[in-house]
């Protein structure tokens, strides 16, 4: 018989340990499933956790992890916010569209007079858009108590409808022969947010590396992370506390809502460049998945960010150099998140095998 | 956009290694959506093969299949040029800026953009005239609905949809003056619910012809519960639902064109091109006409089959004119490539507008 | 413009079925939900099921072989999540979200050989003289079994929920674990049951998109049905009949708006798509004065800590 035993603190071992023990345990189930599709499992593996960071071309795919994670991580940062604190936004898909819909029309607003303002005021209406779409859910809660969780995914669906109506409507580029989506933001020296496109380094990266420190400060030592931890771990301590739990719905849906935001802006005028009718590839949802792989915490999600836009490279790679179908990558990062998820078990319960008489 | 030292030495340090082996040309394709949706991807990917067939040993192909267009595109396209392709056709249309982007920093590498605008000098176009097509399946519907309704399940408002929908009008129109077209924008290419819903709104509704510019065969099979009513495969075949309710259809044949390209870079005769084939080259393909097609319309359907493909016909022929009763095209002129490109109005006697 | 074209009959016969898939998911989810479990993976799990029916009945010649894996197919893709989420004390969104993911891919490498093929068709419930009846046959009288199932499974889940000692217990488990587990109740093996169940109505709803609706076999064929079902049950506020109501409501709009197409009526497409979230979002307000809707315990872990 095997019984759960609640540890009294989080296991620090374990906390730094299960996600390297996940990585393995994926290797050898993902091998046998890409030996049972007739390719070579050592290859396969080496190509989407080695070839990404040491291959040949790796002087390119290295700065594309950064691509790749930035959004994940700028969102998921915003996300742990709230998560930490029992606030669940899980529409932040929706606020990436927004945010991006904003910054882009922002932008295209003043095509094409060149000033080194619009990208700021890009950045500013990007960040507004995202949080005016999370202050929704927000005020929902705070004035109806409706269940955020339920708002915000129905704001995910509203969003695509709305970007589809832009794409084909409002924003649509004025010389592009009647196709659907807008005008390239790249080619709009004054909109775009790439910083040095070989080194893959946008100002979306520099926001997600300035969002973890401030997460990370923010947590340890402000008041204000003081009180999501606690409003997370004790909501009763929390309200004696004078904790006002409306200000703390309303920061942490705000906060997430605008960090998405920025993610779609940064996005869009960086390595996507305009907006089209399915401009939006999941990040929102995908980085749900990486706030909890990082344990909710700044440095965590940095290296789950990572690791994720690391299955994504490299399974690329894998499907290029090894013909493997994009189905088996799914199916490979679907394990790699079910065996991280199931091992936290081991971070904060002690696993007792005992016999068990009388049980 | 940047060049940058990173990439160019990347790619010198490629050159260096393709050089090496340079019996074998490599051929990378992008598609948008999975191998297996047996319609637009699915036909592409057929084209790959014929390449691989047609060289055997000379030639290596590899894919990416369910490529977003954007970002993702970008790196995919990069990578398939790092890893050494020659050759690299991008097949949708949202590829078009990331081709472009690519193109520039791999000047030696051989890119073709389906569907696009864009040229660069490694850098060719090719799209297909499915217009043709749809000027035989015209007349076929014409002649064959008992209605004299016509459904058309339209994906999105872009040129090539709305040449389809005018050209499919123009021929029915002509045999048979009292046809009227019901028009049902899905917005989407591929989702088989939805096309089986607008399908089945329109047989509802009388229509006992459905055409469709979408890629699943789910109206197909909606048509086929339905009993009564004949459809066009889309992009392949869709042959498993004939002889009724499929009695022909427009294939996207890619292959002679990928071959052909592919000999082109093998040859060292590539140059930009700017492909618009239709039934001529056999881009353009129409499928077996099935018997429940009167002997005399499959005929004329193969007449018109000839003549589009001979050029002593051209689908948009005058007189034609606009939906608004403006005059477009004088008797006996035909229309310029450039205005079919940007096609954005209908012609006269549609009803509705086009959204947006 | 000519409204006429539409014959009310068949738009609500057509409703109807483009309904049923929605209904089969969403009364499954709701179930789980009342069991205080919040499963975000049904997307995933109706994808698997449609391909375990497809691939079943191809095989089998049998549609009934066909939707009995397809609802085997579903649960067992549930037990990955309720393994997690009950055994691992997982995070439910974040578990249900990958098993969303795992289910496209999985479903994909299973159907690589089921492309293009069609399946042998289920026969409708003609009764004779009663689906010839005008306007009231093609309603009621003229559909597959499936749908008729749908319907029964809804009314099954209200009585179980309202009237049974089963319903009792898990809306209990679902109102208050720790009350549940202090009466004695087995708080995670009824919510595993409930998840399975979840799952196996899931898969039913992927099947009847693969075998009834569309019939064939393309990979991401729900094309997010799975994510309207979620919604579906909020709408509804976790009540069966109006989960009913709300398929057809969800459903209706789609085929009323191609239909108000075709009849060459101009209506913005994207605004009309958005209405029924916007309508939910509604709802959940005015349901929030209400606090009887939302499982007290929805989305929590338990973990009896003796």
């Amino acid at each position: 018989m095997i019984t759960l035993e609640k540890r009294p603190q989080p296991s620090q071992f374990w906390s730094l340990f299960t996600p390297v023990l996940a990585v393995i345990i994926t290797m050898i189930v993902g091998g046998l499933l890409f030996g049972a599709l007739g390719k070579n499992p050592f290859e396969a593996i080496r190509t989407i956790f080695y070839d990404p960071l040491f291959g040949d071309f790796a002087s390119y795919s290295r700065p594309q992890l950064l691509v790749k994670g930035g959004p994940l991580i700028l969102i998921a940062i915003g996300l742990s916010l709230g998560f930490r604190a029992g606030i669940w936004n899980i529409g932040a898909e929706g606020q990436y569209i927004v945010g991006a819909i904003c910054g882009a029309g922002a932008g295209l607003a003043f095509y094409p007079i060149e000033s080194i303002f619009i990208f700021p005021i890009m950045v500013i209406c990007g960040a507004i858009g995202g949080m005016l779409w999370a202050l929704i859910p927000a005020l929902l809660k705070v004035k109806f108590g409706t269940n955020e969780i339920l708002v915000s995914l129905m704001l995910v669906y509203v969003a695509e409808q709305l970007l589809a109506s832009m794409a084909l409507g409002l924003l649509k580029n004025p010389e592009g022969f009647g196709f659907p989506g807008s005008r390239n933001l790249n080619d709009y020296p004054s909109a775009s947010s790439w910083i040095n496109e070989g080194f893959g380094l946008h100002w979306g990266i520099a926001a997600a590396f300035i969002a973890v420190i401030f997460a990370h400060v923010l947590l340890s030592r402000h008041i204000m992370g003081f009180n999501i931890k606690l409003t997370g771990e004790a909501p009763k301590a929390a309200r004696f506390g004078g904790v006002n739990p409306t200000r703390l719905v309303i920061f942490c849906m705000c906060a997430s809502g605008a960090l998405a935001g920025l993610a779609g802006l940064f996005e869009v005028s960086g390595p996507s460049g305009q907006i089209s009718i399915d401009f939006n590839v999941g990040y929102g949802f995908t980085a749900i998945i990486v706030a909890f792989l990082g344990r909710l915490h700044p440095i965590g999600i940095l290296l789950a960010g990572l690791l994720m836009a690391l299955t994504y490279i490299g399974g690329e790679l894998a499907q290029l150099t090894l013909g493997l179908p994009s189905a088996a990558i799914q199916v490979f990062q679907g394990m790699l998140l079910f065996f991280l998820l199931a091992l936290d078990l081991l971070t904060n319960f002690r696993i007792k095998f005992a016999v068990k008489g009388a049980a | 956009m940047k060049f940058t030292k990173l990439l160019a030495s990347a790619a010198v340090a490629l050159g260096l290694a393709s050089a090496a082996a340079a019996d074998t040309t490599k051929v990378g394709f992008i598609y948008v959506g999975p191998v297996g949706d047996g319609g637009w991807t699915y036909e592409h990917d057929q084209g790959r093969l014929a390449v691989e067939e047609a060289f055997g040993d000379k030639v290596e192909t590899f894919y990416q299949e369910n490529v977003p267009e954007g970002a993702d595109a970008e790196r995919a396209i990069t990578q398939m040029a790092l890893q050494g392709a020659d050759l690299i056709f991008t097949t949708s249309f949202g590829y078009m800026d990331p081709t472009i982007n690519v193109a520039k920093k791999f000047p030696n590498v051989k890119f073709e953009h389906a569907t696009g605008y864009k040229t660069a000098d490694n850098v060719s176009v090719y799209s297909a005239r499915f217009y043709e097509g749809r000027a035989v399946q015209g007349h076929i519907a014409g002649k064959m609905t008992k209605t004299n309704t016509v459904g058309y399940i339209a994906s999105f408002p872009i040129p090539e949809v709305i040449r389809g929908i005018n050209s499919a009008y123009i021929h029915a129109k002509r045999v048979n003056p009292d046809v009227e077209f019901k028009i049902i924008w899905v917005y989407t290419w591929f989702d088989p619910a939805k096309e089986a819903d607008a399908a089945k709104a329109l047989i509802e509704q009388g229509a006992d012809v459905v055409l469709q510019h979408t890629d699943s065969t789910a109206p197909q099979a909606a048509a086929q519960e339905a009993g009564n009513v004949i459809t066009f495969g889309q992009a392949s075949d869709m042959g498993e639902y004939g002889p009724m309710p499929r009695v022909s259809s427009i294939i996207d044949n890619w292959a002679p064109y990928y071959v052909a390209r592919t000999q082109a870079v093998m040859d060292g005769t590539w140059s930009t091109v700017n492909t618009w084939d239709g039934i001529d080259t056999g881009m353009v393909e129409i499928g077996e006409i099935s018997d429940v097609v009167p002997a005399d319309v499959k005929a004329e359907a193969l007449a018109m089959v000839k003549a589009l493909g001979d050029g002593s016909y051209h689908a948009f022929t005058g007189p034609i004119n606009k939906q608004d009763g403006s005059a477009w095209l004088a008797e006996g002129e035909t229309a310029d490539d450039g205005t079919l490109a940007g096609m954005s109005f209908y012609v006269e006697g549609i009803v509705g507008d086009i959204p947006n | 413009m000519d409204l006429s074209a539409i014959s009310p009959a068949l738009l609500i016969a057509s409703l109807m079925v483009a309904a049923t898939p929605l209904l089969l998911a969403a009364i499954g989810e709701l179930v789980v939900e009342k069991a205080g479990v919040l499963n975000l993976g049904v997307e995933g799990m109706m994808i698997v099921g449609a391909i375990c029916g497809f691939a079943v009945t191809v095989e089998t010649g049998s549609p009934f072989m066909g939707v009995l894996a397809a609802m085997v197919g579903g649960a067992l893709l549930s037990t990955l999540f309720a393994f997690l989420t009950q055994f691992a004390l997982a995070n439910q969104v974040a578990s249900g979200l990958a098993l969303t993911l795992f289910g496209l891919g999985l479903s994909a490498l299973m159907g690589q050989n089921y492309i293009g093929i069609k399946p042998p068709s289920m026969p409708r419930l003609d009764i004779p003289g009663l689906s010839d009846m005008p306007f009231f046959g093609p309603i009621f009288f003229a559909h597959d079994p499936l749908l008729y199932l749908g319907i029964l499974l809804t009314a099954a889940a209200w009585a179980l929920l309202k009237y049974t000692r089963v319903g009792l217990i898990l809306r209990a488990v679902g109102e208050n674990h720790d009350a549940a587990h202090a009466l004695g109740y087995h708080v995670i093996r009824v919510r595993i049951l409930a998840i399975m169940f979840g799952g196996a109505c899931a898969g039913l709803g992927g099947a009847y998109i693969s075998l009834i609706r569309v019939p064939q076999w393309t990979e991401g064929m729900t094309a997010g049905i799975g994510w309207i079902a979620l919604a579906l049950v909020v709408f509804a506020s976790w009540k069966p009949w109006r989960v009913l109501l709300g398929a057809y409501l969800f459903g209706g709009i789609n085929v009323l708006q191609l239909n108000l197409q075709a009849a060459g009526i101009a209506i913005p497409v994207e605004y009309l798509a958005m209405s029924p979230y916007l309508i939910t979002i509604l709802v959940l307000v005015i349901l929030s004065a209400d606090k009887s809707g939302a499982p007290a315990s929805l989305g929590r872990s338990f973990h009896a800590s003796n």
